[in-house]
């Protein structure tokens, strides 16, 4: 695999009225060519201070950033400029320039870029098509509601063709269905364009849709980094568990658990959901083959990247000898509790 | 009562003493831009974190608009007039005028320019800086860009405080509707004629700001 972003002990220190601190404690990452990487953390963890550094807005105090190979501290103004035209940037905000037409915002970073006339007008028509913003190249950004404001934010950023682009809390101002659409719409960016994309994000739920692996940071440092799959399923940190905890949370409590039994005097399982559900219907099968049923009492399942996570809960209803059958049965697929 | 006779009589003084104050207004008005704008950009560019930031060159251009913008204008205007006499031989009339409108204009202009860049989103600078715009490019394709209409805005504030201005620098000679209003108004008790110069006094007025607005709001959106 590639390696398209390295980040080698970075550290990044800020001094406000005379006190120092620690906004990035010695982070090591390597982003791989063609993923989409998602740092999360809580408001004030690092995030945007981490990724600012891999286009050089941020200087790290000490430690490296290389992109593409190239150590980019070593740069002199004119090559960073350059790496920054290559590297695309959405913002919270949107930052939009208001002065400027929707054509205007994203024909902006391929004049810097030295495109020529006729070729900006091709590529803009193109890239508001690719955004789904066909009719508004004249609209000013003033006149366009948040999430047509983001897309207009994201084809300016992918305009000039870079091969990474970062996110910071892209989706954080818009509305649940907004949000969905530009989470949809960044996978594209990064399925049909193979571009590179860093999500910072406090949203577990956008992580969970778009992140191929995950840091979580933690008062400036990377607590746990890993495959999205494995960070929701065993969180290891406890920075991890809170965040992770929400998103995913099925395990019953104990008050939950003894008022279930009064309700549900059978046996009672949790099953917990991954991709094998996908592939092989195991539950039903097994009930259907057992002549057993069952009652879903309790549960939760999420798609993160295209995989069901989540746990169920069920109330069973049968022979017991069928049952014993079933719960062994269904223990050797996936993992299962009784309580 | 403004007889027939009169109003002949009164009309070309007071199309004369138009045209006078339009004289001084316009040409401070464009010296000031000119000086105001520059000091304003610089203003703003010597803060920290700026293009230019330069702690001691900030300092100094503030005290100096700080220290003339208190002085009220009659005073201004008086101080000025041996600057006046020595730079064009005269001390009175429209083009001596000149001198302290542009003086008091400028260190205005320079104050509402710098607001309006103050106030431009970051934001619009860091995504300039992530798109790889030079630091020049920055300053003037992307922040004065931005603060363009408010700052059209703020300057016709400032054409509006000249028109003011000019009628106090024609109170103590320097020509126009402000020195004709005192004659006529004040020493001869000629209110018709007072009321007229009221009344082109607010049409100028309004003009003016309707102008402004129209031209500031294409850049507003
Ligand atoms: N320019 C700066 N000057 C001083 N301190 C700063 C600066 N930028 C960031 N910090 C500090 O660094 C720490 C990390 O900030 P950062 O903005 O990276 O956090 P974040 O994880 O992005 O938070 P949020 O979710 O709120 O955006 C914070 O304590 C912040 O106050
Ligand atoms: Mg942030």
């Amino acid at each position: 695999m590639t390696q398209r972003i390295r980040l080698s002990g970075v550290s990044k220190e800020f001094t406000v009225n005379g006190t120092k601190s620690m906004a990035l404690d010695d982070i090591n990452l390597t982003v791989n060519a063609g993923e989409i990487y998602g740092l999360i953390g809580r408001s004030g963890a690092g995030k945007s201070t981490l990724l600012r550094t891999i286009n050089g807005l941020e200087r790290p105090s000490s430690g490296k950033v290389f992109v593409d190979g190239v150590d980019i501290g070593a740069l002199d103004a004119n090559e960073l400029r350059e790496l920054r035209r290559r590297i695309g940037m959405v913002f919270q905000q949107f930052g939009l320039w208001n002065s400027r037409t929707v054509y205007g915002n994203i024909a902006t970073p391929l004049k810097l870029a030295g495109w020529k006339s006729q070729a900006i007008r091709n590529r803009v028509a193109e890239l508001l098509d690719f955004v789904g913003l066909g009719g508004k190249a004249f609209a000013r950004p003033r006149q366009l509601s948040g999430g047509q404001k983001q897309r207009v934010g994201i084809a300016r950023a992918i305009a000039n063709n870079p091969s990474i682009l970062l996110a910071d809390e892209a989706t954080s101002a818009l509305d649940p269905q907004t949000t969905t659409e530009i989470v949809d719409l960044l996978r594209s960016v990064n399925d049909q364009l193979g571009i590179t994309i860093v999500v910072v994000t406090h949203e577990m739920d956008v992580i969970g849709r778009l992140a191929d692996r995950v840091s979580i940071l933690s008062d400036g440092r990377v607590v746990e980094t890993g495959d999205i799959h494995q960070i929701l399923a065993q969180p290891n940190h406890p920075v991890s568990g809170a965040l992770v905890g929400p998103y995913t949370r099925t395990a019953l409590t104990e008050g939950e658990k003894s008022s279930l039994r009064n309700q549900f005097r059978g046996r009672r399982i949790s099953v917990a959901v991954g991709q094998h559900l996908d592939d092989d219907p195991v539950i039903s099968r097994l009930a259907r083959q057992h002549h057993i049923d069952f009652t879903i009492i309790q549960g939760a399942v999420a798609r993160v990247k295209d995989q069901p996570y989540g746990q169920l809960n069920l109330a069973l209803l049968g022979d017991a000898a069928d049952l014993d059958r079933f719960v062994t049965e269904l223990a050797d697929r996936v993992v299962v509790t009784e309580w | 009562m403004v007889n027939e006779l009169e109003l002949d009589v009164v009309i070309p003084k007071v199309a004369k003493a138009l045209a006078e104050t339009l004289f001084m207004v316009s040409l401070s008005f464009f010296l000031a831009a000119i000086v105001g704008l520059t000091l304003g950009i610089f203003l703003f560019a010597t803060r920290p974190g700026q293009l230019l930031h330069n702690r001691v060159a900030h300092t100094a251009l503030n005290m100096m608009v700080n220290t003339l913008r208190p002085i009220p204008f009659i005073i201004l205007l008086i101080a000025l007039t041996p600057v006046t006499r020595a730079l064009i031989g005269t001390s009175i009339g429209p083009s001596a005028a000149i001198l302290p409108l542009t003086i008091a204009a400028s260190v205005g202009i320079a104050r509402v320019a710098e607001t309006n860049l103050v106030a431009v989103d970051p934001a619009v600078v860091e995504a300039a800086t992530a798109a790889g715009a030079r630091p020049l490019h920055i300053l003037f394709g992307f922040v004065m860009r931005e603060a363009l209409g408010p700052l059209l805005l703020s300057l016709t504030f400032i054409f509006v405080a000249l028109i003011d201005a000019t009628a106090v620098a024609g109170a103590v000679g320097g020509g126009g509707l402000g020195n004709l209003a005192l004659t006529y108004g004040y020493q001869r008790f000629d209110y018709p004629v007072m009321i007229l110069i009221i009344v082109v006094l607010i049409g100028l007025v309004q003009l003016v700001q309707f102008a402004g607005n129209r031209l500031a709001h294409r850049f507003i959106d």
